[in-house]
């Protein structure tokens, strides 16, 4: 696959660089759910304030450690493939997949008591608590910013068990582990974007 | 890594009579199998000429529907509902298919690894998906014809968008689907950029066109997702009625507009960029001179690209904004007329003292560079708050962006048609018969859009189905015009068509050009280059031999 690239350096730095810009394009795409939120924050501001209250912050703060440790195994994966400890790299994954599954048992634990108390997206919204327009806005943004990063989760872990597999295979070397690298990347980014809506949805009142 | 470096053109003239045969060129080989699973950049440029070309003919067809339908006052050949159906498609295809795409995904795809020497782009895979994620995304838009058309316009304003009974789900969902293309060839052109250039080519060696496409691809990659976050919003909101944007559950429809154009203001030099590329590779050819500044052209492209991404309020001044965001929206609008004229002016200077001559690229140069400034003068009306509170909404801007848009972007694809069509194709097209079609469709242009600004200034709204009868002679001359545009594509149709089947032989490099990709054989072999390539002198240095 190098033969028209002049070096496999050059390949590797080639992969890299496209990773990177296709992390900012994901950026960006967020980004568009961001300047809503910014838009509205400004526009309704204390019933913002008022309808982020009404989410679990224990929960936000519990899924927050939990992806933190996640990227925490993920670094030590790439470290450990670095240099050549590929099954420890394999059970690494391994653990930052399960860490991923729990941030997503936890994220449908809170959307289950939403749904319960009525809090739904749009016009199915009917949570007697907080009958305004605001919350109404508030929370369904509140399921698509998360709902966006936990399809992003999801497609992480996908990444994740493909290279934990070759990787558990011996398909890898020290020298030659790219798509792990780039995979763990992924998974960088998906951890920094929750570093985000935590506070704009759980801790800004 | 040990096949010694070679200086062409002195490789390709002292070929030792002896050696093997020259390898096959990348149109000859395999079956349709070998053309659809192909990662040859040069292939998949062809296939997407194919695709794209398709799409333009579709988006004239739907033109010239709605120019019968605008010859008389009242209805002519189709219902109100009908002509909005029409209009929407027509601007999604031109704009989603063909004019965002076109000129980097056929001219780039084909040429960016030739002028920096290189084997193939950095992703050949990725560069293939995104010709398949394509013709994805025009099907699932194009489904909306089966599903009875969409009727909310280009733009997708909420809240007709979302409230419409037409198909309005499946072109939002379409238009995402084209922009993951466009961001995966966005991704591509850049590493490859960066990653590919052979020994020597350093950044201020690179051929302008080069320089353009990358401006471009910083675009696509920072701005599509944005539309694509936006429209899909919208068809989210279709569906489960999310009400984001819906006054009724706390929404606000302006941001819409806002978070549409971050997008598609930027998206407008997604389309003009490559062009610009285009027509500063044609001057320099024609004229046999280097550009009058090489740095002027390449910075200005960079600059065009990033105070694009911050001019989009300019569409929104009639929409509630206030005195201080118009000021500050107009301003940095006109700045963009300040580097286009840096480049109008620089690619004027490079005539002078030049040797011209006036082949059908050439043609095509001045075609573009007259429509281009003709219609960016008028962007700097449009721009100027005041004035643009008389015209917005009115035929004057429509005419204004058929100038900028497609009198550039289309003059600058047909322009690099006819200049690259013996590097692509190893044939050579009639001149007579192309400058015959070239001044047909620069007459039919310009027939077609002077009348919409006339309209456009005496008050005539645009997107309406009837007129008052007083509008219709300069409708009847507009339609008239665009009538005479088709006669000339058909012409270049059929005559490019007759070129690639029975045209003569070109040689390697037919224009004499000095940049990069003339170096290698026309049509050029699988592997684009016989050995690695040395850059040893500038794509301009028309002063020293070839």
């Amino acid at each position: 696959m190098a033969e028209h690239f002049e070096s496999v350096e050059r390949k590797d730095q080639a992969a890299h660089l496209g990773m990177w810009l296709f992390l900012a394009s994901e950026v960006l795409l967020f980004g568009a759910l961001f300047a809503v939120y910014a838009g509205y924050r400004v526009e309704f501001g204390y019933e913002f304030v008022v309808a982020s209250s009404h989410n679990s912050i224990a929960i936000g703060t519990t899924n927050t450690f939990v992806l933190v440790t996640s990227s925490l195994f993920a670094a030590l994966a790439v470290h450990a493939a670095r240099s050549g400890r590929l099954r420890r790299a394999a059970g690494l994954l391994a653990l930052t997949i399960g860490c991923g599954l729990l941030f997503l048992g936890l994220k449908a634990v809170e959307y289950g008591e939403h749904f319960r108390a009525g809090i739904l997206p749009g016009n199915h919204y009917h949570y007697a608590a907080l009958p305004t327009h605001a919350a109404n806005a508030f929370f369904t943004l509140y399921y698509l910013m998360t709902g966006l990063h936990a399809l992003h989760v999801t497609g992480g872990m996908v990444a994740l068990g493909a290279v934990g597999y070759r990787a558990f295979r011996g398909a890898y070397s020290a020298e030659r582990h790219l798509p792990l690298e780039l995979a763990v990347l992924y998974w960088h980014l998906v951890d920094v974007i929750w570093l985000f809506l935590w506070p704009l949805l759980y801790l800004m009142h | 890594m040990t096949t010694p470096a070679l200086t062409l053109p002195e490789a390709v003239a002292e070929r030792p009579l002896l050696a093997p045969p020259a390898p096959a060129d990348y149109l000859h080989g395999g079956g349709v199998r070998s053309w659809l699973l192909t990662r040859d950049h040069k292939r998949i440029a062809v296939m997407f000429l194919g695709a794209t070309s398709l799409a333009l003919l579709l988006g004239g067809i739907f033109a010239l529907l709605l120019r019968a339908e605008l010859l008389t006052p009242g209805p002519t050949i189709m219902s109100a509902e009908a002509y909005n159906r029409t209009f929407t498609l027509h601007g999604i295809v031109m704009i989603f298919m063909f004019m965002i795409p076109a000129i980097p995904t056929v001219f780039g795809n084909f040429l960016l690894p030739l002028m920096i020497g290189a084997r193939d782009v950095a992703f050949p895979r990725l560069n293939l998906a995104s010709f398949y994620v394509y013709l994805t995304g025009s099907a699932i838009t194009l489904t909306s014809l089966v599903a009875g058309g969409a009727d909310m316009g280009w733009t997708f304003y909420v809240p007709y968008s979302t409230t419409s009974p037409s198909a309005v789900a499946n072109v939002a969902f379409g238009v995402f689907v084209l922009g993951l293309s466009s961001v995966l060839t966005g991704i591509n052109f850049i590493v490859t950029v960066h990653t590919m250039r052979t020994k020597g080519l350093a950044w201020h060696r690179l051929p302008l066109f080069v320089w353009s496409l990358y401006a471009t691809s910083i675009i696509q990659v920072l701005a599509t997702p944005v539309l694509g976050m936006s429209l899909l919003l919208v068809a989210v909101d279709r569906l489960w009625g999310i009400g984001i944007f819906d006054p009724a559950l706390g929404g606000d429809p302006l941001l819409f507009q806002h978070l549409f154009w971050f997008y598609s203001h930027p998206a407008v030099y997604i389309m003009i960029l490559p062009a610009m590329g285009v027509i500063s590779e044609v001057v320099c050819a024609f004229s046999r001179n280097p550009p009058a500044s090489y740095r002027a052209i390449a910075y200005s492209s960079l600059g065009i690209a990033l105070v694009g991404f911050l001019t989009w309020g300019h569409h929104l001044f009639v929409a509630g904004m206030s005195l201080l965001d118009g000021a500050v929206f107009g301003v940095l609008s006109m700045f963009v007329a300040v580097f286009s004229a840096v480049k109008v002016f620089t690619w004027t200077l490079t005539l002078r003292r030049g040797s011209v001559s006036f082949e059908t690229p050439m043609l095509y140069f001045f075609w573009f560079t007259f429509l281009f400034t003709f219609g960016g003068m008028t962007g700097v009306a449009v721009a100027t708050s005041s004035l643009d509170i008389h015209w917005h909404d009115t035929y004057f801007v429509v005419a204004h962006f058929h100038f900028i848009m497609v009198g550039g972007t289309l003059t600058a694809y047909l322009a690099a048609l006819h200049y690259w069509f013996p590097k692509f194709f190893g044939r050579r097209y009639n001149e007579r018969w192309a400058t015959i079609a070239s001044v047909t469709v620069f007459v039919g242009f310009v027939l077609t859009f002077v009348p919409q600004f006339l309209l456009g200034n005496a008050g005539m709204p645009r997107r309406y189905y009837a007129y008052p009868p007083e509008f219709q002679w300069l409708n009847v001359l507009s339609s008239g015009g665009a009538s005479i545009l088709a006669a000339g594509m058909l012409l270049t149709l059929v005559g490019l068509v007759y070129a690639l089947v029975a045209g003569p032989r070109s040689d390697r490099n037919p224009w004499g050009a000095r940049t990069y990709e003339w170096l290698s054989a026309s049509p050029p072999p699988t592997e684009n280059f016989e050995g690695e390539l040395a850059i040893t002198r500038g794509p301009y240095d028309y002063h020293l031999p070839e």
